[in-house]
């Protein structure tokens, strides 16, 4: 367990030396969803009806952007091979990194979103939705785009090709998610989507540390 | 005569669809350094990452005091110090900190009372507390040596350790290193150059 | 100097192969003119959609097939992580682009089938949104496996990609199923079309076996070309 602390430690310790990365990240969260008005027209209630499909995209484009260096930066210093002989589970490292990522980038989204629905004219109930959806539903973006770091470390063009990979794994997630948020809006049930992403979570929690561990002892060899 | 503590036997490995080496055989006991020796490519560094299980080989067996290593590969990472030709170490993080969170990631009970001597031993201390993106390539050698020593690990596997030493640096490792093998370390080191510890074996890779 | 490790198991399948191809393609080609003489002319058109609902006994195999091939996929990945199995590596490079030529064929046709029924050429109905995310995995897939310098990393990767993909199908399908009755469109786009009927259920399944005979045959000729290729490969000097 000391190792798991040491590592999500190290990884903050890191990006708190270089804030600027996770200010570029939210920046970019940030214009991304000023493009939506700027394509599609001011009008208020077209806003409000696509207020939480767009977030939910811009915030999982967002997450994306970080997770290419997530392994890259470690796989080129030599602390990856560090990583792959610590004499406790690849499976929880991989877990400690996600879970840093997620600190650092899904949920700063998750807290800035509320704010840019706003400039969509959402209600604050929907404001609120908007901000659990996002902190339930990120944790299974930093996991599966963690898997697509993993498994594109090392490859060409690993950028796009990460997001070739993990978008359509990523789809339950953004379909739940920006769904709750309409649920509210129509008199669905929020609190049974908001269920389906937890379970979504858990799914993933479930199935890919093992996954990223095996795909990181692949870059090992 | 020693006994043998680690026993390699038949060990084979392939890369790409090739081999690399086969049926590789040798036993290293307390207190004894084994040089691997070779040009370039003939598999010194895939030599070194089989034996730390980073890479699968093909067929042949790694015995630690007689158990299989791959059976409780937790416990063989264990009793290991690697140095590769990457140092190892995050360029944002100070020595020291760099130092002290390599033992935290090997689960090892804090180091901070062991530190210092792992600094002094290389002449870091004035460095400790310098961002690693900072220093020479010499420096950061000596702070991925003292990493090894730091780690008071009973077995060694070193890839070209006098790379970028100055000669103060090298005298410096070979103190370390004659240290670690009086207390009846073992030390496997992929080198080019003759590491000058008296009574090493060597091993020549095709 | 033959490599002997290698050839072990694809030398095998070398000669299997050889035997095998000539009488499979010869009766794919028989079932393929028995089964479109069924579909196109002896079965009856239907009451409501007239003689487009023919290419349901292309779209529907096809879409069988997309989904079994990625199964494969998922089935060759673990064959390859657990046991090592060189072939199942080569086979798994050589039926992914023939899965996902199956994928884009059900998609192609559906869109052609949505054409005369509702006027537009795309719908986002839930099984057609379904298989274009199923074939963006395929895509991801060989794109995955071809992305390394080193093939077998890129054969391995691929392989993980596949399991977890297939763990993730009946998430994604679904999800995208929910997504669909959420948002319910205008008109009842359902391309399940008509029921089924004995004459039309025989033609479908007839023209199901002999698109999985053509699945079969394009993947093992894929195969052989693949076991040339990662020959080649191995057998260049290192640069």
């Amino acid at each position: 367990m000391s190792g798991f602390a040491a590592l999500v430690a190290r990884d903050l310790r890191l990006v708190w030396r270089r804030p600027g990365d996770v200010a570029v990240v939210l920046a970019f969260f940030v214009v991304a969803t000023t493009l939506f008005p700027l394509g599609i027209g001011p009008e208020a209630n077209v806003l409000a009806r696509i207020a939480a499909g767009v977030l939910w995209c811009a915030a999982l484009f967002a997450a994306l952007l970080s997770l290419d260096r997530l392994f890259a930066a470690d796989f080129e210093d030599g602390t990856l091979d560090l990583l792959l002989l610590a004499p406790w589970p690849l499976e929880l490292a991989a877990l400690a990194k996600c879970g840093a990522h997620w600190i650092v980038t899904g949920l700063p989204l998750a807290l800035l979103a509320p704010f840019l629905g706003v400039a969509f004219g959402l209600e604050p109930r929907a404001l609120l939705a908007l901000a659990a959806t996002l902190l339930v539903g990120t944790p299974t973006l930093s996991l599966i785009g963690g898997l697509a770091a993993a498994l594109t470390l090392g490859a060409r063009k690993s950028g796009a090709l990460l997001a070739l990979l993990a978008l359509p794994l990523c789809v339950p997630t953004l379909i739940f998610g920006a769904g709750a948020v309409e649920a509210l809006a129509t008199g669905g049930d929020f609190g049974a989507h908001l269920a389906v992403l937890a379970a979504l979570a858990l799914v993933a929690l479930a199935t890919t540390p093992w996954a990223i561990a095996a795909a990181l002892r692949q870059a090992g060899e | 005569m020693a006994s043998s503590l680690l026993e390699v036997a038949d060990l084979a490995c392939r890369r790409g669809g090739r081999k690399v080496f086969e049926r590789l055989s040798f036993s290293v006991g307390p207190g004894e350094l084994l040089a691997l020796v070779g040009r370039n490519g003939s598999g010194k560094t895939t030599l070194l990452r089989a034996l730390a299980l980073l890479v699968r080989p093909e067929a042949g067996s790694i015995h630690w005091q007689g158990n299989d290593a791959r059976a409780e590969p937790e416990a063989w990472r264990g009793r290991l110090a690697w140095l590769g030709h990457l140092e190892g170490l995050k360029g944002d993080l100070t020595v020291a900190e760099n130092l002290l969170a390599a033992e935290r990631l090997r689960g090892a009970p804090p180091a901070e009372d062991r530190l210092d001597s792992a600094l002094v031993a290389f002449d870091l201390p004035s460095l400790a507390a310098r961002p690693v993106r900072t220093l020479s390539a010499g420096q950061r050698r000596r702070t991925a040596l003292a990493r090894v020593v730091l780690a008071q690990a009973p077995l060694w596997l070193l890839d070209e350790p006098l790379n970028a030493l100055d000669v103060p640096a090298q005298s410096a490792f070979r103190a370390a290193l004659q240290k670690h093998l009086a207390a009846g370390g073992l030390a496997i080191a992929a080198t080019h150059a003759d590491l000058g510890i008296g009574g090493s074996r060597t091993l020549e890779l095709a | 100097m033959a490599d002997l490790h290698f050839l072990a198991n694809p030398a095998r399948f070398r000669r299997f192969s050889q035997r095998v191809l000539p009488s499979l393609a010869f009766a794919t080609v028989l079932m393929m003119a028995v089964g479109l003489y069924m579909a196109l002319i002896q079965s009856p058109p239907d009451y409501q959609q007239g003689d487009t609902v023919r290419i349901m006994f292309v779209h529907v195999p096809s879409a069988w097939l997309g989904m079994a091939g990625y199964a494969l996929l998922a089935g060759l990945g673990a064959s390859l992580l657990i046991w090592r199995h060189p072939l199942a590596a080569l086979m798994a490079r050589a039926s992914a682009p023939v899965g996902a030529g199956f994928c884009a064929v059900c998609l192609l046709t559906g869109s052609l089938w949505g054409r005369p029924m509702w006027g537009a050429y795309w719908v986002w109905d839930a099984r057609l949104t379904s298989m274009l995310l199923l074939f963006f995995l395929y895509l991801g897939h060989i794109a995955l496996s071809r992305a390394y310098d080193e093939p077998e990393r890129g054969d391995r990767a691929a392989a993980i990609l596949a399991l977890i993909g297939v763990i993730n199908l009946p998430i994604i399908k679904f999800s995208v199923d929910w997504w669909n009755t959420l948002h319910q469109p205008a008109s009842v786009a359902r391309l399940g079309g008509p029921s089924i009927h004995p004459s039309i259920l025989i033609p479908l399944l007839w023209m199901a076996a002999t698109l999985l005979l053509l699945f079969v045959l394009l993947v093992l000729l894929r195969t052989d070309t693949e076991i040339d290729r990662r020959r080649l490969e191995n057998a260049e000097p290192q640069s």
